[in-house]
């Protein structure tokens, strides 16, 4: 039911994208969005598509140290800059800490959303540090769980915040 | 359970499955790549009822990339078209549904035509090549419209009537006759739908060499959809393999047979390649099962004293022009009437409730199906007699709730409970919420014009059910579930069971439960669910079932293959059995506790040297158990919520400050698990009384059918909830646990209902239609017409 703008089919031009430290150049259709990119062409399965217009987040991928929803931008837009998803930074050990709180917390159900709000979280950590248990609720706002009542994922959240704090 | 020592089992284990998950290595529908992989995408009907007078398909045939573009009828010689109709549900009737729609659309978004292309993309740009000329017929919107036949959907049915069913105790009027108070309102609940994360997904995958199918599939019930691909395809049971990996969330939304997904299955046996359907969001709102269209009226009598002494019901219910295969979408309505009233101690009941065909989508069997509606009718009108009888909520609830010491007892609608502790539960809600501190402060601030609401919602739950619910109408849905356990040569344990994990954390309770039965450590035990090919055969997950079913399966295989490994650690040691014991991943002596064998040792031996053993023994480390509920139909639970909300009376906004939920799920295996789970049902719960309703136009259209304007609960609007249970094991199995699932979705909406109108008491206002926005609360209010 995807109503897409027609876009010439063969208009595919090359992009080099720096993805999860590693540099990939391919020809891709211009019309083609980075989450589609990612996952179809990449194999990078862990950002999910929960609506494709931008709104739950699942998509959530790191373009440049900034988030994005991948379902909103497109693969060429990325051309010549770095996009980090959920594998890269599991394996960098970004999110351990996060991770690792949501484990104990049990602040994931069917782990759809996880990896965006995973990504989202992170970017609150690092950039807001003494953020309180409502802006926490604030920030994860533009990402759906349908699974948890949020709550777990609010008290993770908060306990990475509160052991940063005590070790600084 | 014994609980003294009961291992793991009460203990907030996180659980070992979330690790992949974590990292985005879990591995849903939409992840797996297959060679010669084809994608499908369907052409839907833009109309809610219209004849297909042409539909041509020869452009999109040509498009690149394109396998095939086929229509119903081309499709039809690979799937026999089914009927969702139930043997115990007297007189339910439904006309025969197709993969692909023949002819005619009934509603916007049934599918008439399918596109299967080498990429998705591709698919999608041949789709819009195709070309349909309508004929639009009448629709059947509105549910009342319905019932009076003036168009009747299905003309070979006679009228638009599904089902309909009544129940009466037989003294209703008397009842009524010498009541001193009557109170009678009507509510309208709108339709919503699951909304899972992950869309409806599936893959089939057809070997015509073997005759095989193999389905990758995003369901609750793999055995079920086995028996349903095998049947409608023609393919032997044997023949076809189900693999549930992970699912994105379910809800009840993937448990039914979705017609898109059987033309995906038989377009791969007609293509002899793997297909793959993964609904987009759009096609989500059109296509999953919507639930809940109810307009209730009920009716309550009550002594002075308050005394409830009858309810009296009136409900109709509309589910879009077929009811779903194979669970039917008269389950609902008839849970509506089973369950109205269910806390209370009342003795006259009476019911009726009819069931109509619309032209909308279709609805079935949602996360707590009926409950949501019987429990805030039930709560409202109980507050609104409480309220013109001058009582406390909390204290009418108290005089009218079934005594703790009253079970095992029949509801007057027939069901029998086993063992229920509503007053428990009532006292230990009171307690959580400081109920009498609330209320001071509510009066404190009503005088300073703000004003908070505080509801209350008690509740009765089915779960654990037995073949009463399906078996016995005729459906092949399965009400027992197996476990079976394999000491591995490591010393490890594989438990494969027959319940599925949908994220709720199945597999974790299950390693706690095999862990505690066999005396070794959780790490050492693997679950392993969701694959026909792998796991004993079982009903899956629906009804609040996988840990109290499924639960038991794993406890009586545990305690069985316990024994059986105590024989060969026998066998080793040259030890009576009954000496022996297992404790920390060892065989110690029972009374001195003293390690006496490694398991690992133990499994290398049974495998690799069994010639070392005495000649005459053989061990056998693989046990397989299955349990059914046999003695109720369904094992009861029970619960109360509570709500406390501000209400802006200017605004008409409602702003959530806290919830409270106390539940008996009996043996509680995971507390962390558990309650997250009911937070989760609780959000759902509160979307559907604040913010969530599928709204359709006069003419059938869904008007808002994207997540953009389908409102679901965020973060930052979400309270705190707090949970707490009392427990009270059902003694039909030895676990002792019950369901949980469901119970945060069945209250809350009452709950939210009830404090809301509890905010609106001093302007003599109330809300009766779900979802309660501003629009509606300011209408109350008399500030908008
Ligand atoms: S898939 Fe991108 S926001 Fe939902
Ligand atoms: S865990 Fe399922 S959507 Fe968040």
């Amino acid at each position: 039911m995807r109503r897409k703008k027609e876009i010439p089919l063969e208009h595919a031009p090359e992009i080099t994208v720096t993805v999860n430290g590693t540099i990939v150049t391919r020809r891709v259709p211009a019309r083609r969005h980075l989450i589609d990119f990612l996952r179809e062409e990449l194999g990078l399965t862990g950002s999910h598509t929960g609506c494709e217009h931008g709104v739950c987040g699942a998509c959530t991928v790191r373009v440049d140290g900034r988030i994005v929803r991948g379902c909103l931008m497109l693969a060429v837009q990325a051309d010549g800059r770095r996009v980090d998803t959920i594998e890269g930074l599991s394996d960098s050990g970004e999110l351990g800490e996060l991770q690792e709180a949501f484990h104990r917390r049990n602040a994931l159900q069917c782990g759809f959303c996880t990896p965006g709000m995973l990504l989202a979280a992170q970017d609150l950590v690092a950039g807001h540090p003494d953020a309180s248990r409502s802006e926490i609720r604030e920030h994860l706002s533009g990402n759906y769980c349908r699974c948890t009542g949020y709550q777990a994922i609010v008290d993770a959240v908060e306990d990475v915040l509160a052991a940063r704090r005590k070790s600084t | 359970m014994d609980t003294t020592n009961s291992g793991y089992v009460g203990k907030s284990v996180p659980r070992a499955n979330a690790r992949r998950l974590l990292q985005g290595r879990g591995t849903y529908v939409d992840d797996l790549r297959l060679p010669r992989l084809a994608h499908v995408v369907f052409f839907r009907s833009p109309h809610a009822h219209a004849r297909l007078r042409k539909l041509d398909l020869a452009a999109a045939r040509t498009m690149p990339g394109v396998i095939a573009v086929v229509d119903g009828a081309a499709l039809a010689p690979y799937c026999k078209p089914w009927v969702g109709v139930l043997g115990h549900l007297k007189g339910i009737k439904s006309p025969p549904q197709h993969a692909i729609a023949i002819g005619r659309a009934c509603w916007q978004g049934e599918a008439v035509a399918a596109v299967v292309a080498e990429t998705r993309e591709q698919a999608e740009d041949a789709l819009e090549k195709i070309e349909a000329e309508w004929e639009e017929l009448p629709v059947v919107v509105e549910m009342k419209d319905a019932l009076s036949g003036r168009r009747v959907i299905h003309q070979e049915l006679g009228d638009n009537i599904c089902f309909k069913r009544e129940l009466d105790t037989g003294a209703v009027d008397e009842a009524f006759a010498k009541a001193d108070i009557v109170v009678e309102e009507t509510y309208d609940f709108g339709r919503h739908t699951g909304v899972t994360l992950e869309p409806r997904s599936i893959l089939a995958d057809y070997n015509a060499a073997e005759h095989t199918l193999t389905v990758y599939h995003a369901t609750q019930t793999p055995h079920m959809m086995q028996d349903i691909f095998s049947r409608h395809l023609d393919i032997p049971e044997g023949n076809v393999r189900v693999i549930a990996k992970d699912v994105g969330g379910s809800f009840g939304i993937k448990v039914h047979v979705y017609a898109d997904e059987m033309a995906a299955a038989a377009l791969s046996v007609m293509l002899r390649r793997p297909v793959k359907f993964v609904a987009d969001r759009l096609e989500s709102f059109i296509s999953d099962i919507h639930a809940r269209e109810h307009t209730a009226t009920v009716r309550l009598a009550c002594s002075k004293e308050g005394d409830i002494l009858a309810f009296d019901l009136d409900d109709l219910t509309g589910i879009g022009p077929y009811s779903v295969y194979p669970r039917t979408s008269g389950i609902e309505g008839n849970q509506v009437v089973n369950l109205t009233g269910g806390p209370y101690k009342h003795q006259q009941y009476r019911a009726k409730m009819h069931v109509v065909f619309t032209n909308k989508n279709v609805t079935c069997q949602y996360r707590a199906v009926g409950h949501p509606i019987a429990v805030a009718i039930t709560e409202a009108i109980v507050d609104l007699a409480a309220a013109k009888l001058g009582m406390d909520p909390a204290e009418f609830r108290r005089r009218n709730l079934v005594p703790d010491d009253a079970y095992p007892y029949t509801f007057p609608s027939g069901l029998k409970f086993e063992k229920l502790s509503h007053h428990q539960a009532l006292d230990r809600l009171l307690e959580l919420m400081d109920y009498k501190a609330l209320r001071t402060e509510q009066a404190a601030l009503r005088a300073k014009g703000v004003y908070r609401g505080i509801g209350l919602a008690a509740m009765i739950e089915v779960t654990n059910p037995s073949p009463a619910f399906y078996g016995v109408g005729g459906a092949r849905i399965s009400s027992q579930d197996g476990a079976t356990l394999r000491f591995e040569p490591t010393g490890t344990i594989t438990c494969l069971v027959s319940v599925t994990e949908q994220g709720q954390g199945t597999e974790g309770a299950f390693a706690q439960v095999a862990a505690s039965a066999l005396g070794v450590s959780i790490d050492r035990v693997r679950v392993v669910t969701g694959d026909t090919a792998v796991t004993p055969y079982g009903g899956g997950t629906w009804a609040s079932r996988g840990a109290g079913i499924g639960g038991e399966a794993v406890l009586q295989a545990g305690k069985v293959l316990r024994e059986r490994i105590l024989e060969v650690a026998s066998a080793i040691l040259k030890t009576d059995k009954s000496e022996l014991d297992i404790a920390s991943d060892e065989i110690v002596s029972k009374v001195s506790g003293e390690p006496r064998l490694e398991l690992s040792e133990l499994g290398r031996v049974a495998y690799f040297r069994p010639d070392t053993l005495p000649m005459d023994f053989q061990s056998q480390l693989m046990v397989t158990r299955h349990y059914t509920p046999r003695s109720y139909g369904f094992t009861f639970t029970n619960g109360i919520q509570a709500s406390l909300v501000e209400v802006d009376a200017d605004t008409g906004a409602v702003t959530l400050l806290k919830h409270w939920c106390v539940e008996d799920c009996g043996t509680v295996i995971n507390p962390m698990l558990v309650d997250e789970q009911i937070r989760g049902g609780i959000a759902q719960g509160i979307g559907a009384a604040l913010y969530e309703e599928c709204l359709y136009s006069p003419e059938g259209q869904l008007l808002n059918g994207n997540l953009a304007d389908y409102l679901l609960p965020m973060a930052g609007e979400m309270p705190d909830i707090i949970v707490a249970h009392v427990t009270t094991p059902t003694q039909t199995s030895e676990l002792g646990a019950k369901g949980a699932g469901e119970a945060g979705t069945a209250g809350a909406p009452a709950a939210v209902m009830n404090a809301i109108n509890d905010a609106l008491a001093p302007f003599g206002a109330r809300v009766t239609a779900q979802p309660f926005t501003p629009e509606r609360i300011l209408r109350a209010l008399g500030k908008v017409s």
